[in-house]
């Protein structure tokens, strides 16, 4: 099977090779940026201090001296510690995410994997993490981190509904499953007969929109939802005990995630990479505009989850579950069924 | 007070038995979780022992004394200049308030009476300190229910207030600037006006707080209704402050049993809520952070002319006799009994600080609660360990 990739001949092997260091490569980028952004910037603008300002210009290599020192660090383990799987659970936690990058277009041949099935790939491969958390959790013997990665196990699965339900909404708009279909989809689509703008989901799916954006908040267990790591309670939960580059590890798959779900959800309700279809952009023009179109999406709504998590106090686990049971999951199956008739009606 | 002891030590051993029960039925086994003393929640070195059933607490227990420094065995050997260097340390963020119940019980051995000038000056750091302490309060809740924000605004408005103090006493944490008969220096020049546009800030960020953290649906479902004292269990163990206040005791030593201090001449009030949970807790101490910029308002328009200093010998000798001095000061009623025996320094000092009476509440109140809430209700009793340990 051979595709043309950039006007070159390759072979399969080669053309994989490609794609995977490109999108690693993309993956780190955007990660660090997303980080430095705000993490660092951001949020030091938001409570009226600079943030760092020495490492580089204004700090831009913070993240590279921070790295550095986390390399550094001793490779601790605790002494009760199942020293195999405290050890695994990090690189599971981080296969979770880089595996979820895998079916997220980022042109017209900017994939890596264009899976019949890939929004359900990626979220099965999303709830991963859980598993590596869980372990993690018990491998180090320690009862903050017990209780954290229980919290995070409780959470997880709650959120994985309406997550799923949202946007299962999207799935009946566009008809399909694969990503490049849903894309294509919002690109080709009209609204009332006119397509200036294409179709992006988040005007016909605002409530799925909303119900995804709170679920993926869950999902990263970032503030309000972030009582895995509740530093004033739990002190770091489940990574209480990990140092070094286990958590360094740790901490770029929590923000690799971030950018994965927020690419996730520019792809499904933001039109994805894709600009719309009647502004007649050729093909070749999307291959080096559609990565800056997708990543331009998902920094913007990394930067949403930012905001929500740096504006506001933290539920406590039974409130949270609440609202997951109570509110989002049957928004989202009313949704599903409104658009299923919807859908049907049109 | 015997008796309602007794009746609590059978409820509690009966639940206590009661939980054994279903621990038995259900093969669950508790787990006890050391909150502290290294632990972010505690502001320093509190201990906090909680046996677990799940998330829920049984049985919680304080332990403190990490952080014992002996200021009352010290006062022994200092002169009674030197001591309010000492207890400027007990309510650290607060420091000016620690030092004005002992210069005050000081002052009543001697029978001294310092200069009404004096006296507003001291009523308006006494209140400087009430808001350098509560507004770090205001934020540090937030960081406690996991809002990070507000605490920067707090450390951010909170500078204003140093500066102010900085400016008079030269020390922005620890003043030492109260003396006996009266202050160590007069206000510099310009300072007033300066302080009407610090304590405009100070309401500014009060306001800030209750739109981003009081308003907050989240804020309000981790707080209402977790953590209630009621009226009595408030009486009982001794709590004081905005902690009692907060539980509906209208009682305010600054009104009710103002010494020395320039309270009765103002116009204020005392805020009390009825409900005694967590949320009640911030919102008295919200209120009183604005009553007190209030107040400081009246303090510098009203400020009679005059010195500053009575007269005092130049070697200070305190007759023999015992004081007792209690103060309203930020964290609740703090008093000090002075005994002196006519010498250079105190026979003996009883400091009574209000934290260690507001903490020792917590295995009443930490029973049955989650562990969040744990958190929330240490953050809302609002305990300086300092101010426990001594």
């Amino acid at each position: 099977m051979t595709h043309a990739l950039l006007g070159l001949e390759l072979a399969y092997w080669q053309q994989t090779i490609i794609r995977v260091l490109a999108g690693v490569t993309a993956i780190l980028l955007l990660t660090g940026g997303v980080v430095y952004l705000y993490l660092f910037k951001f949020v030091s603008f938001m409570q009226s201090r600079l943030g760092p300002m020495e490492a580089g210009p204004y700090g831009s290599l913070q993240l590279l001296a921070e790295v550095g020192k986390w390399l550094q660090k001793e490779d601790v383990f605790t002494e009760n510690s199942d020293r195999f799987i405290f050890g695994l659970a990090p690189a599971i936690v981080l296969a979770s995410t880089f595996l979820m990058f895998v079916v997220i277009p980022a042109g017209p041949n900017a994939v890596i994997a264009d899976l019949g099935t890939g929004i359900y790939y990626v979220l099965a491969m999303s709830s991963l993490s859980v598993l590596g958390i869980l372990i993690a959790g018990w491998a180090s013997a320690n009862k903050y981190a017990l209780m954290g990665a229980l919290r995070a196990g409780g959470q997880l699965i709650a959120y994985e509904l309406p997550l799923v339900l949202a946007v299962i909404g999207v799935v009946i708009a566009a008809g399909s499953l694969n990503l490049q279909d849903i894309v294509a989809a919002q690109s080709e689509g009209e609204i009332f007969g006119w397509g200036g703008i294409g179709n992006p989901y988040v005007l016909t799916q605002f409530v799925a929109f909303g119900i995804f954006m709170i679920a993926v908040q869950a999902e990263l267990a970032q503030t309000p939802f972030d009582m895995p790591v509740a530093e004033s309670e739990l002190v770091a939960g489940y990574m209480v005990e990990y140092t070094g580059i286990r958590f360094l590890v740790y901490f770029i798959s929590e923000f690799a995630t971030a950018v994965g779900f927020a690419a996730v959800a520019s792809t499904l309700f933001l039109g994805g990479w894709a600009l719309p279809a009647s502004w007649g952009i050729s093909d070749g023009a999307m291959h080096v505009i559609g990565p800056i179109v997708i990543a331009t999406k998902a920094v913007l709504l990394v930067g949403v989850v930012f905001w929500t998590r740096f504006s506001f106090p933290r539920f406590r686990e039974d409130q949270l579950q609440r609202l997951a049971w109570k509110f989002l999951i049957p928004i989202a199956l009313a949704n599903i069924l409104v658009t299923a008739v919807l859908k049907v009606a049109f | 007070m015997t008796a309602v002891t007794d009746r609590q030590k059978l409820q509690y051993i009966a639940a206590r038995a009661a939980d054994a029960r279903v621990n038995v039925e259900l093969e669950t086994e508790g787990m006890t979780l050391n909150i502290g003393p290294q632990h972010p929640a505690t502001h320093g070195t509190l201990r906090i022992v909680a046996q677990l059933d799940g998330e829920q607490v049984i049985a919680a227990e304080p332990v403190a004394g990490y952080m014992h420094r002996g200021y009352e065995k010290l006062t022994e050997v200092r002169t009674y200049a030197q001591v309010t260097t000492l207890v400027n340390r007990i309510d650290w963020l607060g420091s000016f308030a620690n030092e004005v119940p002992f210069i005050l019980a000081a002052e009543q051995l001697m029978g001294i009476e310092a200069p009404p000038r004096a006296t507003w000056i001291r009523t308006i750091f006494f209140e400087m300190s009430r808001i350098a302490n509560l507004i770090l309060f205001l934020g540090d809740m937030g960081v406690q229910l996991g809002a990070i924000t507000p605490v920067f605004f707090a450390f951010r408005d909170r500078e204003f207030v140093l500066n102010q103090i900085e400016r008079v006493t030269g020390g922005r944490f620890h003043p030492n600037f109260d003396r006996i008969g009266g202050l160590k220096d007069d206000l510099p020049k310009g300072w007033i006006e300066d302080n009407k546009r610090t304590m405009e800030k100070v309401r500014s960020f009060c306001d800030e707080i209750e739109d981003l953290l009081m308003g907050s649906e989240i804020f309000q479902e981790r707080t209402r209704g977790i953590g209630v004292i009621p009226p009595d269990v408030a009486l009982q163990y001794g709590l004081s402050g905005a902690n009692a206040r907060s539980s509906g005791i209208d009682w305010d030593l600054r009104r009710d049993n103002c010494i020395g201090l320039a309270y009765p001449e103002l116009d204020w009030k005392v805020w009390t809520h009825p409900d005694g949970d967590s949320f009640a807790r911030f919102w008295v101490r919200l209120q009183e952070v604005r009553e007190a910029t209030r107040i400081i308002d009246q303090l510098c328009d009203g400020i009679p002319s005059g010195p500053i200093m009575a007269k005092v010998p130049r070697i200070i000798k305190v007759p023999a006799g015992e004081a007792w001095i209690s103060t309203e000061n930020p964290l609740g009623e703090m008093g000090y009994y002075v005994v002196s025996q006519g010498d250079l320094t105190p026979f003996r000092v009883k400091i009574r600080s209000a934290s260690f009476n507001n903490v020792s509440i917590t295995p009443w109140i930490l029973r049955g609660v989650y562990v969040p809430d744990i958190i929330t209700i240490l953050a809302s009793l609002y305990f300086i360990l300092g101010d426990i340990d001594r």
